[in-house]
């Protein structure tokens, strides 16, 4: 912009390159270039790490830690998904491990179909669980499962059109705040519920499980769980770069101005439950990718993914991060996970202590979240230093 | 053992009683002497009697070699003497006391009059009803003879049932219908299965006019039935509802009234039950009084708990309803975990109290469990004094007021925190009285607030928002939908359609059933 403003000034001898987008994201916006910079260096890393260097050697990463930091990237790529619409919108979903579990779902029955006859029963249509129910055919709903495209395409649908339902009733009707927050945790409860029967033909209270391979590949190999671990974290990447970028347009901006004033946005003139039902059902859809990703690294999906506890706690991965800035909610996902992973193991008891006291201590004492302790403290301090400084001028 | 048994026997039988001489002659008798005895243990009028004779008829009197005799039950051998129970010294060696035809005659007919001249009508029914079972020539014949000196209008009628019965079964179709006319108004299962085989199916009646009588007959009965059907599932519904009402009930004033989103509500009922088990484990002896007094105990625990809830940490938080939300959500965890660490993660088992179990059996369909009908009223009176203290007291009036218009109740002098702090505690209270009542219904663990938050919440939205009347109504119609729902479509299902109903409902009408209107909706 300021290039424009001095046609006039004598031409330099000597032109700088102009910066690079890498450049430009740094000086802008530093914590989206540090973040994408260490997500890049971890995606290229650790398969050096897993497949190169020999086991037993300090630096080897064993398969277990592989999977584990793959899902804690599937859960960040949620936590993002839900800041997209708490932290910018003002959506709290206390559904959305519902778009998580159904994009899980999805990619699950595709890895059900390929099974095959590998199956306890070996029969090559019907997955285990309806020939121990004594099914004679396959389900409406499961037919073209076994092929590939259409199944991510149901990744993507399924939650997508769920949220689109869903919303497009809720926003019409001008349902907000702690009602919308009530009725999605309805919503991801009767879910639970529905999962549960064996009549849904999603394998009842076992859910899907005894994956052999994607695409041919066996899931068990290393290769395999590294491509997968690059899949999600490329997803990741690309879902935080979408996100900001949404949030960065003008669609962003109408955004974060219904979520501060959602009538004043209304009788300006901007059609409210359009952009939040788009919003959510992107939202959705990004939350089923993270769900299909997630499936074949742990292995099983079942009606426990739907239970509305798991929402909540995805929503206090994003407080505890620091809502509405997208990397808060990713640092947040892989801190509270971290702690989990860790305190499970060393004091199963003190687990939910610890969590409880998290909700509490981050609404009343850290609304802005880890992320937001370093600006205030730096905002703070340099109040406490222009006072010193007015002091003693006076 | 088994000398001990055989002398004890041998010295009763010395000690003259009629009964036991000739019990214990049986096993050694003919059939003519059989037959003989069996008159004399008859009128022996022993209270042993008419069991054992029945058993002999049944083939379950068996003697060992020493002849003494046991009757064979369900559950094991008894003592054919004192009917206590008692382990023959050989199981196998004992021998049956046989009957013939003609013996069998003769004790059926003997039972009958045994129990027919009874002087206990209970007894007189317990004869009738047992002769019921198969009524040949001889039982119709002792009815008969019965009848016109029968007093007692229950024996009477039990009498005249059996009379028709078996006139259903005569050769003369005319006899037929007779009994079939005389039957009308009699609804009992019995008469019902038997009507309606005679109407239809293998063993129909080969006179289509009695058919015809019949199907009328068991039309009837089935309108009748398929009312107290109705009835049953409609207080089905209401005992469900009237959880729900207790459950949401508070709720209903800290989200209803105060605005103030307590997702550790489901935990504050769960304190309460288990408060109602800490109470019994306190008093062992008196489970009664331990429920009774537990009522109170739970309010005190959980008030104190709402209470020191707002204090700390929903004070903070006032016009920010989702922080609100996720910082009691964070208590209801370590709620949950406080429990489990104490009482452990395993269900504790509260007693019911003998008031408290029992069925109400009203006709042969409609039957009332006590702790159904009791947690019903209890909802009721929880909901009538909660309404009484909103409406009648100056807590009532300053908690509306300041719901109403805080800054308005703050400049007339109402010290707004304390009203706050009240008004939580009472929501809280509220919780802890439900969750003892709940502690009669279901298993008291540390999930038990989990399964009722969402219920609950879904209750006092769908009722509208600060209306306790419309939490009762909602509650109960919720209760009274699932139950309804529930033979069609099965339990889980029918909590399903209706989880699904109310999110669509609540979309077309935000504010519930009965939005609040004027001053009062300008609160929120």
């Amino acid at each position: 912009m300021s290039t424009a403003a001095e046609p006039a000034a004598p031409r330099p001898a000597f032109k700088p390159a102009p910066p690079t987008p890498y450049q430009v994201m740094m000086r802008e916006d530093r914590p989206s270039g540090v973040f994408l910079t260490v997500l890049a260096i971890v995606t290229l890393l650790v398969p050096i790490l897993h497949l190169a260097v020999p086991e037993g050697h300090v630096l080897h990463l064993s398969g277990y830690t592989v999977t584990l930091i793959g899902k804690y990237m599937c859960y960040a790529l949620l936590a993002v998904a839900v800041d997209l619409i708490w932290g910018y919108c003002g959506i709290l979903s206390l559904g959305h491990t519902a778009f998580f579990a159904l994009g899980g779902y999805a990619m699950g029955m595709y890895l059900m179909r390929q099974i095959g006859t590998r199956g306890v029963y070996g029969d090559p249509v019907l997955p285990d669980f309806m020939v121990f129910l004594n099914w004679k055919e396959l389900p409406w709903f499961w037919h073209g499962m076994d092929v590939f495209p259409f199944a991510m395409l149901m990744v993507l649908f399924a939650p997508g059109l769920l949220a689109g339902v869903f919303g497009w009733l809720a926003f019409r009707s001008r349902v907000t705040g702690v009602y919308l927050s009530i009725i999605t945790q309805a919503l991801t409860y009767a879910l639970l519920l529905a999962f549960f029967r064996n009549e849904m033909g999603f394998g009842g209270n076992n859910g899907l499980t005894d994956f052999k391979d994607l695409l041919g590949f066996d899931l068990k190999h290393p290769e395999t769980r590294i491509v997968l671990f690059m899949a999600t974290a490329v997803a990741l990447g690309a879902g935080y770069f979408t996100c900001r970028a949404i949030v960065r347009s003008r669609f962003g901006r109408v955004v974060q101005a219904i979520r501060d004033a959602e009538s004043r946005a209304r009788f300006i003139g901007y059609r409210v439950e359009n952009y939040k039902l788009w919003l959510f059902t992107f939202s959705a859809m990004l939350a089923g990718v993270a769900g299909a990703l997630y499936v074949p690294q742990v292995g099983i999906i079942n009606p426990g993914e739907f239970a509305p506890i798991n929402s909540i706690e995805v929503v206090i991965w994003v407080a505890v991060g620091g809502r509405g800035t997208l990397y808060g909610a990713v640092v947040g996902a892989i801190m509270v996970n971290y702690a989990k992973t860790v305190m499970t193991d060393a004091l199963p008891d003190a687990w939910l202590y610890v969590l409880g006291a998290l909700f509490v201590v981050v609404t009343l004492f850290l609304p802005r979240g880890v992320v937001g302790l370093l600006p205030d403290l730096k905002h703070k301090l340099q109040t406490l230093r222009q006072r010193r400084a007015r002091a003693i001028s006076t | 053992m088994f000398c001990l048994q055989a002398g004890a026997a041998m010295a009763q039988a010395a000690a003259g009683h009629e009964f036991d001489t000739a019990v214990a002659a049986l096993p050694t008798a003919s059939y003519l002497e059989k037959e003989e005895l069996a008159g004399r243990i008859a009128r022996s009028a022993h209270p042993q009697a008419l069991t054992l004779l029945r058993g002999w008829l049944d083939g379950k009197l068996h003697a060992d070699a020493a002849g003494h005799a046991y009757l064979e039950g369900e559950g094991g051998y008894t003592d054919a003497l004192s009917g206590a129970a008692a382990t023959p010294a050989s199981p196998d060696e004992l021998e049956k006391i046989g009957t013939n035809n003609r013996l069998r005659k003769a004790l059926k007919g003997l039972l009958a009059q045994f129990g027919l001249a009874s002087a206990e009508p209970g007894m007189r029914i317990e004869a009738v009803r047992e002769m019921r079972r198969e009524l040949d020539e001889s039982a119709v014949a002792a009815l008969q003879a019965r009848l016109p000196q029968e007093t007692d209008a229950a024996v009477k009628h039990e009498i005249e049932l059996a009379l028709a019965l078996a006139g259903l079964a005569s050769e003369e179709p005319a006899q037929r219908l007779a009994a079939i006319a005389s039957l009308d108004g009699d609804r009992s299962t019995e008469v019902y299965n038997r009507l309606s085989r005679m109407a239809s199916g293998d063993e129909a009646d080969a006179d289509a006019a009695v058919r015809n009588a019949a199907g009328a007959a068991v039309r009837s009965i089935d309108s009748w039935r398929s009312f107290y059907q109705g009835v049953e599932t409609l207080f089905f519904g209401l005992s469900l509802g009237s959880v729900l009402v207790l459950a949401a009930i508070g709720l209903a004033i800290t989200f209803g009234v105060m605005g103030v989103i307590n997702m550790a509500h489901g935990e504050l009922i769960m304190l309460g039950a288990y408060t109602a088990y800490v109470m019994q484990l306190l008093m062992p002896q008196n489970t009664g009084l331990a429920l009774l007094l537990s009522i109170p105990a739970a309010f005190l625990v959980s008030g104190a708990f709402g209470v020191a809830i707002e204090r700390v940490i929903v004070r903070h938080l006032y016009g920010r309803p989702l922080e609100t939300l996720l910082a009691t959500f964070g208590l209801s965890l370590v709620l949950q975990q406080l429990v489990r660490s104490i009482f452990s993660a395993n269900n504790r088992p509260v007693a019911i109290p003998e008031f408290m179990s029992g069925v109400w059996q009203i006709n042969d369909v409609f039957s009332i469990t006590y702790n159904r009908l009791y947690i019903l009223i209890f909802a009721l009176m929880v909901f009538a004094l909660l309404l009484g203290v909103l409406k009648r007291t100056s807590l009532g009036l300053k908690v509306r007021a300041v719901s109403q218009n805080r800054g308005m109740a703050k400049a007339m002098g109402v010290r707004t925190d304390w009203v706050d702090a009240a008004t939580f505690g009472l929501g809280a209270g509220i919780a802890g009285i439900a969750g003892v009542a709940l502690s009669q219904l279901t298993n008291v663990g540390p999930n038990l607030g989990q399964a009722y938050i969402i219920d609950s919440f879904m209750v006092v939205v769908f009722g509208g928002v600060g209306n306790l009347w419309g939490t009762l109504i909602g509650g109960m119609a919720l209760g009274v939908v699932n139950k309804l729902l529930e033979p069609y479509a099965g339990a889980v299902l029918a909590k399903i359609l209706v989880l699904v109903a109310l999110i669509l409902f609540i979309q077309r009408k935000p504010r519930g059933l009965f939005p609040q209107k004027g001053r009062a909706a300008e609160g929120h």
